[in-house]
């Protein structure tokens, strides 16, 4: 479950996640723009090319922001309204800045019953978040709890950015924090 | 080999076989392990042959819903139109963790799988459709795809025939309803997840509203092996007094058991034998309580109830379950009931695409009410609302959602009633107040609320 922080707590806003004044600078350009339409070819219709268009915008910024969203909509020929509509509907696109490291605790009931909760804490604990949805003081983590990862045996996995760990105990969270630059 | 334990002797490998052996990722190991066999074949055939193998063998659908794969390849006539094969590699039942496995241990079982069933179907374009959240998997299957087109494996001219296969990669971004279906579909159009109304059936007006065949990954890595081996080895497995249920399954184990993983097992092992002795039963000494038996949306059996079932898709509907996906999750004697109940309803709550109204308020209400009773809030009257919310929810929406989160909850009331009223107990009669949705169980998350 993606919780949204809570009223009045600080969102990371450093220019290194696009999230200043300056104006919006496209990332369909050159190479991209190339893989873009190389991507489109593979689908009868430009529009079934949204989902990929908006993980190649939130590899480059690490954030779809309302700029990106134009951008989408125009590339692809379809409405600002339908990408929003599409961006909100999943999970894991960021509708704003995240840490450097998000970090994705799956907390459903499989690994619930193995102690899942505990394994939250000490993220929100050594990283500290002390919040879900929040990111931490120096802009590093954000911490979530995330619906089922899809690897029930291995409890408690933990995604963090495209990094898919397995079997994470609450004693080993130093150790992984660790490994984060 | 196995994976990640060592394969018990019961266990049938066939699917599993390369689970665990890295070097079974790459064409040269794969071809090396007997690959590509079964697309050769499949090209070498008619069409309609290939349905007829799979339709002789009896292999049903693996995601869940167990329609026969053969059956459902028939629907799709060479009408002139394009056709689609989607394979579902959405694999987000909680407790269910088998297609991750055939992804990423052998990512080109599956690549034959998906060509061949669409030789099947006369479709020259497929789409493997895998969750955002499967790194790992992602990585090895769009590898896989690379390098059968290199080796002209796929393409303009696939293995030589002149036929075109084409095969894509497609990248889920977070949402467990993508797994149904329609909603599949519509997400790989480059829409919202959510399901459509049947009819049209796939078949009928499907991907881009073409005819369309939709598969699991299980399904069709399976069915690759039927067409290299023949239906006759594949019927042979199974209960011998239930032709219904053939070949091997995958069973994903979690939760409170000794060994979790994967097991492959014939249809029709003994579910007692399963648990207790492939699964070393509840961990540390401890006992089983209460088992899910086919992921999370089956009803809940007791640990008694698993002793004299047969895991096939009429033992398992004889025991008042049902097979589903073959995620297996274990309770044992210290899990809360009423508060991993609690925890599944809000995964269906916070999962529902919310286009019917019975599944959006259904499944809010339920862990509304189911969250209030954890916290010693609940009445005795709630825990008849809850039965009677679950009757609305169940069979009057587009999808099977709102069913799955309204099943567990009233399995697990009627089976484990006295732990709900064990939490209720002297509060009864404290006015109800409502809170805000959704209310975190962990400390830190009810203070993070919005």
């Amino acid at each position: 479950m993606t919780y949204g922080p809570s009223a009045g707590a600080k969102l990371a806003t450093t220019p290194a996640h696009g999230h200043d004044d300056a104006p919006y600078q496209p990332v369909f350009t050159g190479a991209a723009r190339d893989e873009l339409e190389t991507l489109c070819a593979r689908y009868p219709s430009r529009q079934a090319a949204l989902l990929p268009a908006l993980w190649m915008i939130q590899e480059a910024r690490g954030w779809v922001s309302d700029g990106a969203v134009e951008e989408v909509a125009q590339v692809l020929g379809v409405s600002a309204a339908h990408v929003r509509g599409v961006l909100t509907f999943y999970t894991m696109y960021h509708q704003h800045p995240v840490g450097k490291h998000f970090i994705q605790v799956c907390t459903t009931t499989p690994c619930n019953l193995c102690g899942a909760e505990d394994v939250v804490n000490a993220f929100l604990r050594h990283t500290g978040c002390g919040e879900l949805g929040v990111t931490s003081d120096d802009g590093r983590f954000t911490v979530i709890e995330v619906e089922c990862l899809g690897a029930c045996g291995f409890a408690t996995p933990v995604m963090i950015n495209s990094r898919f760990l397995e079997s994470v105990t609450p004693d080993a969270v130093p150790d992984v924090l660790e490994e984060c630059d | 080999m196995g994976y990640p334990h060592p394969r018990h002797p019961r266990e049938t490998p066939v699917l599993s076989e390369h689970f665990g052996d890295p070097a079974a990722r790459t064409l040269a190991g794969w071809k090396a392990r007997g690959g590509y066999q079964a697309l050769e074949q499949a090209l070498a055939m008619d069409p309609v042959a290939v349905q007829n193998v799979v339709k002789d063998s009896g292999l049903r659908g693996r995601g869940g819903a167990g329609f026969p794969a053969g059956i459902k390849w028939s629907f799709m006539k060479p009408d002139g139109k394009p056709h689609y094969l989607c394979c579902n590699g959405d694999e987000s039942e909680p407790g269910t963790f088998k297609d991750r496995e055939i992804m990423r241990w052998t990512p080109h079982a599956l690549v034959e799988g998906v060509a061949t069933a669409m030789h099947a179907i006369y479709a020259e374009t497929g789409y493997i459709y895998i969750r955002g959240e499967f790194t790992e998997p992602l990585e090895a299957v769009t590898a896989a795809v690379r390098e059968a087109y290199a080796a002209g494996i796929l393409g303009a001219n696939a293995m030589g025939t002149g036929r075109r296969l084409d095969i894509h990669v497609h990248k889920g971004a977070g949402a467990y309803i993508c797994g149904e279906e329609t909603a599949l579909m519509n997400s790989l159009e480059g829409k919202r997840g959510n399901p459509r109304i049947k009819p049209p059936f796939p078949a009928v007006a499907g991907l881009f509203g073409k005819p369309t065949t939709i598969n699991n990954v299980e399904t069709l890595t399976a069915a690759a092996h039927v067409v290299r081996r023949g239906a006759e080895w594949y019927k042979a497995m199974g209960r011998p007094d239930n032709p219904k249920s053939t070949g091997t399954k995958l069973f994903s184990v979690c939760g409170n058991v000794a060994r979790p993983g994967n097991y492959e097992v014939t249809l029709g092992f003994p579910f007692k034998d399963f648990l207790w002795e492939l699964c070393g039963g509840a961990p540390d000494g401890r006992r089983i309580k209460a088992v899910i038996p086919g992921g999370s949306s089956v009803p809940i059996l007791t640990a008694e109830e698993c002793e004299a079932v047969f895991m096939d898709y009429e033992g398992m509907a004889a025991a008042g379950t049902l097979l589903g996906s073959g995620g297996v999750i274990v309770f044992d004697d210290t899990a809360d009931m009423p508060r991993q109940i609690a925890r599944l309803a809000r995964f269906y709550a916070h999962e529902s695409c919310a286009q019917c109204s019975q599944c959006r308020e259904g499944t809010a209400w339920t862990t509304r009410i189911l969250e209030r009773i954890c916290r010693g809030e609940g009445s005795f009257e709630d825990l008849d609302t809850l039965l009677e919310i679950g009757e609305q929810m169940s069979g009057k929406t587009i999808c099977v959602l709102s069913d799955s989160c309204a099943t567990p909850v009233a399995s697990g009331l009627r089976k484990f009633r006295h732990e709900f009223e064990a939490k209720i107990g002297k509060k009864q009669g404290k006015a109800f107040v409502p809170s805000a949705y959704p209310t975190g169980l962990t400390p830190a998350a009810a203070g993070s609320a919005p």
